[in-house]
């Protein structure tokens, strides 16, 4: 390990293999971390459980950052598959674009993509709040359960497909809404909330009021309200 | 003249095709609109390991003498990769049942049984509680599509991860927990709302075949330091090549459960077609294991209507490493007992057929969130009755090793059994009673 200019202990995947390099991060219980040459490596920093500060310089492969408990994890660069998924607290940001599930079944905490997500970004989400500074693929907040979504960009077919309670914020177009969920009004308490996510996010220079609300019908939480006794 | 004489009549008869189970169901289906939920496994009479039975001793073989010689039940799980892997003192576990399908305190009784037996119990789609982690000293935790409750603290306090990819009673299919048993606690631990009927999903949200899943658990060690066995679960449907890509995808242990396992809550058309009955699992399931030269590398635990200490040497002779129960575990514990026929009678049903465990009106106290229903178990007692009962099964399955002269359960072998049947002999791959015959490819 060395350190950097920002003061930052340096961990280089280069020389260090993914196990060591985590075993490093999670036992620090504070401090700045700089690591370098992740070369799209999977699950890295993931298990976190201390308010340490981690910059990753390049790209990283699945799982970035996975289950993130108080740590605040930077990606300089795109992510693969299931960046923070199931994150519990602190903050993930990327950067660049990061790929499918982004944030899947996050539990709290702040998970901010600045380029765009695929495909099921905020699937089972719950808790989580997510931002995308750019547009989010299909089905996106499926079955999402709880906590938000605010994508800046647009948002691809099925979004929000069988909703629980999640709240879903669209600045751009929706290319479909999936089964049970439905545009909502935008009052204040709504421009309200998702001006602070933004300003939380790095993203107070957006006016909240630009975007539309999406939520559940709530048509689904029932198979047969006629019949609940009859399976 | 006294009239044209009496015509004998046929008998009225009831039709084989259309019984009185398929004619109700028609006539159910028609008056809801919704189709048949239920919970327990395949009802029908399917091929299963009362078809097989061991030959003995003979001449040519010697037999162990009952109490006397030793005869080993202990199975280690999971030392292929995890440095921490599970000892158990018997080859069978308690299967994942949720707390919200089951009360806590029947998720508290399996824990206390199986301690007692120096077993392991499992979560399962809903999270852990504290009653099941406190009394089980051996706990796998399930990390399941839908990931209620997940959270790394209690994957860190888990004994084994069991990554769930399929269920033998619905294939396929996702987990269910209707409103009547969303109470408050079990909603909060979801984080769903109250009183809603749950359908939880049937994919992983964060990957998809054995490529992903590789990384999935390169993950999930990552988080538990590499300390943790890890077990992916499967329904039966392809088993040679489920096993084959488990194995591929690093996996410690392979769970792998038949069609007449149960569950809580599933459509009733899903439980009777979709899936393989277990007898049909185990060998091509081995098969792949011994291709990969991984067998007892990999642990083979196998599951779907387990019952006595004669279906676990069954299970072990065709190659399993230790068996999993949940419905055998429930009736121990209570479920189904006839002295609560009258309380079945007023649900429209009768002990031993009571399956509507979704609703949450269980008379046993098991499959409810109800307080006062779930006060009815005592969680000592019916813990007590679990102990019990898993001694009971590992005596019988020693009975059966010693006879056939091992002196390790797990030294039992394909050569030990006859089939009654040529369906039970062609898929249990072993010879027609009397015979030398093995129907099928590769048969002799
Ligand atoms: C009440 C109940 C709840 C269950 N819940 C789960 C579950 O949450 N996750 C899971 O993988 N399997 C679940 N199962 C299936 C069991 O883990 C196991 O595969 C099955 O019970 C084995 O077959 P058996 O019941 O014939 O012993 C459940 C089964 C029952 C009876």
């Amino acid at each position: 390990m060395s350190v950097d200019t920002l003061n930052h202990s340096v961990l280089d995947l280069g020389a260090e293999p993914v196990r060591a390099v985590n075993r490093t991060l999670q036992a620090a219980s504070g401090g700045a971390f700089t690591i370098r040459n992740p070369n799209g490596a999977h699950a890295l920093a993931c298990g976190l459980d201390a308010p340490v500060d981690i910059t990753i310089a390049g790209h990283v492969g699945y799982y970035c950052a996975g289950m993130n408990k108080h740590a605040s994890v930077t990606v300089e660069g795109n992510a693969g598959t299931g960046l923070a998924e199931n994150i519990m607290s602190g903050t993930v940001r990327v950067t660049g674009d990061a790929s499918q599930s982004a944030g899947a079944t996050g539990h709290g905490g702040l998970v901010v993509i600045e380029g765009d997500a695929s495909a099921r970004c905020g699937i089972s989400m719950k808790g989580v709040d997510i931002v995308v500074g750019g547009s989010v693929g299909h089905m996106s907040a499926f079955m999402a359960q709880s906590g938000t979504l605010a994508v800046l960009g647009d948002a691809g077919e099925a979004l929000g497909d069988s909703i629980y309670e999640a709240r879903l914020y669209v600045r751009g177009s929706v290319a479909g809404l999936g089964a049970d969920c439905v545009e909502k009004g935008m009052r204040a308490e709504h421009v309200a909330e998702l001006q602070a996510l933004l300003t939380r996010a790095g993203y107070g220079d957006v006016d909240a009021a630009t975007f539309r609300r999406y939520g559940s019908a709530r048509q689904l939480y029932h198979f047969k309200v006629d019949n609940v006794g009859a399976y | 003249m006294t009239g044209s004489p009496k015509i004998p009549r046929t008998a009225p008869r009831k039709s084989a095709t259309f019984d009185d189970i398929t004619l109700s169901e028609i006539r159910r289906a028609a008056a809801t609109g919704i189709y048949d939920i239920r919970g327990a496994g395949a009802k029908r009479a399917l091929p299963h390991f009362d078809d097989l039975l061991f030959l003995g001793a003979s001449i040519s073989r010697y037999p162990l003498e009952g109490y006397r010689e030793t005869c080993r039940t202990d199975v280690v799980l999971g030392d292929r990769f995890a440095s921490k892997p599970i000892h158990l003192k018997i080859p069978i576990t308690i299967a994942g049942m949720s707390f919200g399908s089951l009360s806590a305190q029947a998720k508290e009784a399996l824990g206390r049984g199986a301690s007692a037996m120096g077993t392991s119990t499992t979560t399962g789609d809903g999270g852990m509680t504290e009653e099941e982690r406190g009394h089980s000293e051996l706990l796998v935790y399930q990390y399941l599509p839908s990931r209620y409750g997940m959270n790394p603290d209690d994957l860190r306090r888990a004994d084994a991860i069991e990554v769930v990819v399929g269920q033998g009673a619905k294939p396929g299919g996702g987990g269910m927990l209707l409103g009547q048993k969303i109470s408050a606690r079990v909603a909060g631990m979801r984080d769903l709302p109250e009183g809603i009927d749950q359908r939880s999903a049937c994919r992983h949200p964060d990957w998809t075949g054995p490529d992903d899943l590789e990384i999935k658990i390169q993950e999930l060690r990552e988080i538990t330091n590499w300390e943790k066995p890890i077990y992916v679960k499967v329904g039966a449907s392809r088993p040679y090549y489920d096993v084959a890509l488990a194995v591929k995808s690093g996996a410690d242990v392979v769970v792998l459960d038949g069609m007449q396992g149960g569950t809580a809550a599933t459509q009733d058309v899903f439980i009777e077609h979709v899936g393989i009955p277990i007898l049909s699992a185990i060998r091509p399931a081995v098969a792949a294991l011994q291709e990969l030269d991984m067998h007892r590398k990999v642990q083979l635990v196998v599951s779907g209507g387990v019952r006595n200490g004669a279906d676990v040497a069954k299970c072990l002779a065709l190659g399993a490493d230790a068996v999993s129960i949940g419905t055998a575990a429930l009736v121990a514990l209570g479920d189904n007992d006839p002295r609560w026929e009258a309380d079945y009678n007023a649900l429209g049903t009768t002990a031993g057929a009571y399956d509507d465990w979704h609703e949450g009106n269980d008379p046993a106290g098991i499959t409810t969130q109800n307080p006062e229903l779930a006060a009815r178990l005592d969680p000592v007692a019916a813990g007590q009755r679990l102990a019990n009962y898993l001694a009971v099964m590992t005596l019988e399955c020693q009975t059966i090793a010693r006879a056939n002269g091992k002196s390790d359960v797990r030294n039992l072998e394909p050569e030990d059994l006859v089939a009654l049947t040529i369906e039970a002999a062609a898929m249990a791959r072993v010879p027609l009673a009397g015979t030398d015959w093995i129907p099928g490819p590769g048969g002799r």
